[in-house]
C-alpha cells in the first residue's frame, strides 16, 4: 500500500499518496494537460514528462494557466482608484 | 477596401486592433466586446488554476486559439527574474513563442522599468520567445529593444487604465521615425478618438483594454474602437493637409456674379 505524504499545490498544503506523477495529480485535480504550465520546485516541466516525474514528500508544485488580462489592475481596484484628472 | 496587413516577425495579422480580456463582466461579455471589436490578437494573463473550485470556467473555453492569436504577457511583473519566470510558464502552457513582455516600476504608475525590460528582453530573446515589449514613450529605449532583436515596440499612450490619452504625442513621433519595426500604442487609450489620433500619426497598431471592459457599455466600445482604428488607419494613409492659420475656399471665384 502506497504511503500518504503531504506536497504543495499553487501555495495549499495538499496529502497525497507517494509516487503520484505530475499526470496523476493533474487527474485527481480535474485539469486537462493542455494550456497548463507546471512548475515543480521552481523547474518548469515539459508536457510530455508530466506522466513521468513522480513527487516526493515536501515538493512544492504550481500549476498556472492563461485568464483574462490586459493590464494589470481588477476592475474592483479600477473602481477604487477612479479618479478625475 | 485594400490588403493593408501588419506582419511582425513573420505573422500577419488582419486587425490592427488589438484587445486585452481583464475587467470584464463575465467570459460571455468578454467574448462579444472582442467580437465586435474586430481584433484578432488577444492578450492573457498567466495565472495559478484555482484547484479549490475546480466549476470556474477558463477563458479559453470562450476565446478560441484558433481563431484569435493569443497573446500572453506578464503583467504584474516587477523584476526580471519574475518577468522571464512567467514567459517561461507561458510558453510552457503552449501556446507560442510570442510575448507581451511587461517588467513594472511601481504599482501606483505601473509604468515599465525600462532597464528591466532591456534585461529580460535580452534573455527571452536569446531562448527563442518573440518579445513584444511594453515600453515608455522614450525613443532611446525603444531602438534600444529593437537592436537587440524585439521584432515591434509597444510604447504606452499613458498609465495603463488611466484612460489620459496619447500624453506626449511628440516622442511618439520620433520613435515612429527611429525604429522600423511596427509600433503598437499600448495603454493609455480613454476613448475612441485617442485610438484614431494613434493611427492618424503612424501607429501600426493599438492595444486597449481598459477603455472597452471599462465603458458603461463595453460592446458598443468595442465597436467604437474598431472604427476609429480603421478610420486612423486610412487617414493616417490618405495623408492629411497641412495645417493653416487661414481659411483656403473651397468654392470657385469664376462665374460669380
Amino acid at each position: 500500500m502506497a504511503e500518504a505524504m503531504q506536497i504543495q499545490v499553487n501555495g495549499l498544503p495538499r496529502d497525497c499518496r507517494s509516487g503520484l506523477t505530475v499526470g496523476d495529480l493533474l487527474r485527481e485535480l480535474d485539469i486537462k494537460t493542455e494550456r497548463v504550465a507546471v512548475e515543480l520546485n521552481l523547474e518548469i516541466l515539459d508536457r510530455k514528462d508530466f506522466e513521468l516525474r513522480s513527487l516526493k514528500a515536501g515538493d512544492r508544485v504550481e500549476i498556472l494557466s492563461f485568464i483574462g488580462g490586459g493590464g494589470l489592475v481588477s476592475r474592483e481596484r479600477m473602481e477604487r482608484g477612479r479618479t478625475d484628472v | 477596401m485594400y490588403d493593408d496587413r501588419l506582419v511582425i516577425a513573420g505573422r500577419e495579422f488582419k486587425s490592427r486592433l488589438w484587445v486585452g480580456t481583464g475587467k470584464y463582466k463575465d467570459f460571455a461579455e468578454t467574448r462579444k466586446a472582442i467580437e465586435v471589436s474586430g481584433a484578432d490578437v488577444v492578450t492573457v494573463a498567466v495565472r495559478r488554476v484555482n484547484i479549490t473550485d475546480r466549476s470556474k470556467e477558463n477563458l479559453l473555453d470562450y476565446i478560441d486559439p484558433k481563431k484569435y492569436t493569443i497573446l500572453p504577457n506578464t503583467a504584474g511583473c516587477y523584476t526580471v527574474e519574475d518577468a522571464v519566470r512567467y514567459a517561461r510558464l507561458a510558453r510552457a502552457a503552449g501556446i507560442s513563442d510570442l510575448v507581451k513582455l511587461e517588467v513594472l516600476g511601481d504599482e501606483k504608475t505601473l509604468f515599465p522599468d525600462t532597464a528591466g525590460l532591456i534585461e529580460a528582453a535580452r534573455i527571452l530573446i536569446k531562448e527563442g520567445f518573440i518579445v513584444l515589449p511594453y515600453t515608455n514613450d522614450d525613443p532611446i529605449v525603444a531602438k534600444k529593444l529593437v537592436d537587440i532583436g524585439c521584432p515591434a515596440v509597444m510604447p504606452l499612450a499613458a498609465p495603463i487604465g488611466s484612460g489620459l490619452g496619447i500624453r506626449n504625442p511628440y516622442n511618439l513621433k520620433i520613435i515612429m521615425e527611429t525604429v522600423k519595426v511596427p509600433i503598437i500604442v499600448d495603454a493609455g487609450v480613454g476613448t475612441a478618438s485617442d485610438a484614431a489620433l494613434a493611427m492618424e500619426y503612424g501607429a501600426d497598431a493599438v492595444l486597449m483594454n481598459t477603455a472597452i471592459a471599462g465603458a458603461k457599455d463595453p460592446i458598443a466600445m468595442a465597436e467604437a474602437m474598431k472604427y476609429a482604428v480603421h478610420a486612423g488607419r486610412l487617414a493616417h494613409k490618405a495623408g492629411r493637409i497641412p495645417r493653416k492659420l487661414y481659411a483656403t475656399a473651397s468654392s470657385p471665384i469664376e462665374g460669380m456674379l
